[in-house]
């Protein structure tokens, strides 16, 4: 009887019956090797010594994971593997456009910086306790949450990532670090709820869960459906993740607290998988409505406050980094000044907006990185000081940190010939064109006091000489041997990128617009799903 | 059924919003957890709540009948009930150390991380 029926069932509507091919395993390797990697360096935890003997060259090979599976989207277009077999939209689909390819390969560049940093940085017992497992674990989040196609999927990654940055955060348990921990801990918990309630809605709403499904679903419906709802909570969800006004307090809390190499990946990835998640989600609910995709003053409802929320984010991160003096907290809010500007890309829509925010989310991850590992080496040269007023005389002490320092600086508050500028170019042009005319003065407002806030640092605590009678203490004697390898090798490379992206910008330019062409107009994305001849 | 549903959901986010606009800490923990059971009802409510079709798909059908519910939203709670459990475990455990080094579970008092003296920078170079 089993035998029989089970002969009448046709599998071909619902099962892929051919093995997968070969390099569409690309997809999924960035996520599995982290995991492999993580749970081999949990095995290894007692051995603190050769931790970073393992971890370093494993996270050579998820750049060249990464960087093999982003040039085979530049060469092949968005690339689809789907789980256990199933067909889309009944299996968990892995969907990587370039969007996610570019990010994932940046996001393993930062993390090997922060992989090297790490090793002088996090003592034995923060191994023993973990450093390098939950550092791979975050990164299999970071990854996958770039990679899938499947909203469930996403809010999963989500939450992998979370409680891996949860371990990384209290890592030493000081007071400060629960302190910092306790809010970051309940408002990110809160957010994600809220990704789930949308989730659930979006489900009840159209019954799948794969984004180039709901995509399709929606060029087919006939525009009554509570969109707008279901598109605000789920910004909501991500602009508390990604640390935007008013819901950015917990990260100028927390950000401060762990050591250097954590607070330096957290504060290049983890806010930008929120805005990661805000662009996915925004082009995904709106793109194949948004017929018209000539530059208009006129924006909707939803895409209005989201660009208030945009404007007020970033000149409120900005007077609020003007307002601290540890460097730290204030390259934090520097953080969310940045969110800010990529929002308003998102809020505006177009094309040439889309690309700017891809570009300034590229720039931010790999400058706020290189920035958190510089303001940890001047730290280290002042005994540990992290207070502006103690920090003193970087540029007696190093000249090539101070020097690295001011281009970084330069970088971040978006003056050429930094990575920071065509971002910023891009953007304060698009929102000329499609915005209101608070849109690229707010930019360029940001800017300007971007620069006072930094360049205020670098006069005092690098440029100024030490007084006489500091010079002479005690912790100043030993400092200049402080700084080995591997601090500079990490912070000389990033450097070098976030220069040489400043200087040739054409590559980037072409990826971020590749990547904002196939958020705009996702047939791509949903052919590569569905195969041709669903999308007509 | 699925009325009476949203109406015991509603009740729940609210009662956890208001428990989580507390200063405590143990409060908002409370709030935290009840949030995340609203959650699982209204992602199990979205899958159809009955109890009269089976589940079963018959000889001469390919698929289940409108009318039994759909177990895939029953899935997706069981994923959101482990990840909630997991992050309440984790979440008590972070209050009640907190509660112990910093001597206080009102948010108002815990300001190591952001201090209350803090100073403004320099004016001057």
């Amino acid at each position: 009887m089993a035998g029989s029926s089970e002969a009448l069932i046709d599998l071909t509507p619902a099962m892929n019956l051919e093995p997968v091919p070969l390099l569409d395993w690309l997809i999924i390797a960035p996520v599995a090797w982290c995991i492999l990697v993580g749970t081999v360096l949990l095995m290894m935890r007692k051995n603190t010594a050769q931790q970073h003997y393992v971890a370093i060259p494993a996270m050579g090979v998820q750049v060249l994971i990464t960087a093999a599976l982003l040039s085979q989207i530049v060469i092949n277009g968005p690339t689809t593997m789907v789980m256990g077999r199933w067909l889309p939209p009944f299996g968990i689909a892995f969907t990587v456009d370039m969007l996610g390819a570019v990010l994932a390969f940046i996001a393993a560049i930062v993390a090997l910086a922060c992989t090297i940093y790490g090793v002088k940085d996090v003592n034995s017992s923060g191994r023993r306790y973990g450093f390098y497992s939950f550092f791979f674990l975050l990164m299999a989040g970071v990854s996958g949450a770039f990679l899938t196609g499947d909203i469930f999927n996403l809010y999963v990654w989500f939450e992998v990532l979370l409680i891996a940055s949860f371990g990384l955060l209290i890592l030493g348990s000081e007071k400060g670090q629960l302190d910092g921990a306790t809010k970051y801990a309940f408002l990110n918990l809160v957010a994600t709820t809220l990704f789930l309630i949308a989730t659930a809605y979006l489900y009840g709403i159209f019954g799948t869960l794969n984004m180039a499904d709901i995509a399709l679903k929606i060029a087919q419906s006939d525009g009554t459906l509570p969109l707008n709802t279901v598109a605000g909570l789920f910004v909501l969800a991500f602009i508390m993740k990604a640390a935007a006004f008013p819901v950015n307090f917990w990260l100028p809390a927390s950000y401060h607290t762990p050591r250097v190499v954590i607070s330096a990946l957290f504060a290049g990835l983890l806010t930008k998988v929120g805005v990661y998640a805000i662009l996915r989600i925004y082009t995904m609910l709106f793109s194949l409505q948004r017929e018209a995709l000539e530059p208009t003053v006129n924006i909707d409802a939803l895409s209005f406050v989201v660009a208030i929320v945009a404007c007020l984010t970033m000149i409120l991160g900005a007077i609020g980094a003007l307002a601290q003096t540890n460097v730290r907290r204030l390259l934090g809010f520097l953080v969310v000044s940045g969110i800010g500007v990529m929002l308003m890309g998102v809020a505006i829509g177009t094309e040439a907006a889309l690309g700017g925010t891809v570009f300034y989310a590229l720039h931010s991850i790999l400058v706020m990185t290189a920035l958190y590992i510089a303001a940890g080496m001047a730290a280290k040269l002042c005994g540990g000081a992290e207070d502006m007023t103690k920090i003193r005389g970087i540029y007696q002490k190093n000249t090539l940190l101070a020097a690295i320092t001011l281009m970084l600086f330069f970088a971040v508050a978006g003056l050429p010939p930094f990575s920071g500028f065509w971002p910023k170019l891009m953007l304060v042009k698009a929102s000329i064109e499609g915005a209101p005319w608070w849109a690229p003065f707010s930019i360029l407002l940001t800017g300007f006091l971007s620069t006072i806030a930094v360049g205020r640092v670098w006069a005092l605590s690098y440029w100024k000489p030490v007084d006489d009678d500091a010079k002479n203490s005690p912790h100043d004697a030993n400092a200049n041997n402080a700084l080995g390898a591997s601090e500079f090798v990490p912070l000389i490379g990033l450097t070098i990128i976030v220069v040489g992206v400043g200087l040739f910008p054409q590559t980037v330019f072409e990826i971020a617009y590749q990547a904002a062409e196939q958020l705009v107009n996702p047939t791509a994305y949903i052919e590569s799903v569905f195969g041709s001849e669903v999308v007509e | 059924m699925e009325a009476w549903m949203a109406v015991v959901v509603g009740a729940l986010f609210s009662v956890s919003i208001y428990l989580m606009l507390s200063k405590h800490i143990i409060r908002i923990l409370i709030g935290a957890a009840i949030l995340g059971n609203a959650v699982n009802l209204l992602i199990f409510t979205n899958g159809r709540l009955t109890r009269e079709v089976p589940p079963i798909i018959g000889v001469d059908e390919s698929v289940l009948s409108a009318q039994a519910a759909n177990p895939l939203p029953q899935a997706l709670v069981l994923t959101a009930i482990v990840i909630a459990f997991s992050f309440f475990a984790f979440l008590l455990v972070l209050g009640y150390r907190a509660y112990q080094e910093l001597g206080s579970d009102n948010t108002d008092e815990m300001r190591v991380a952001e201090p209350v003296d803090d100073q403004t920078p320099p004016l001057g170079y």
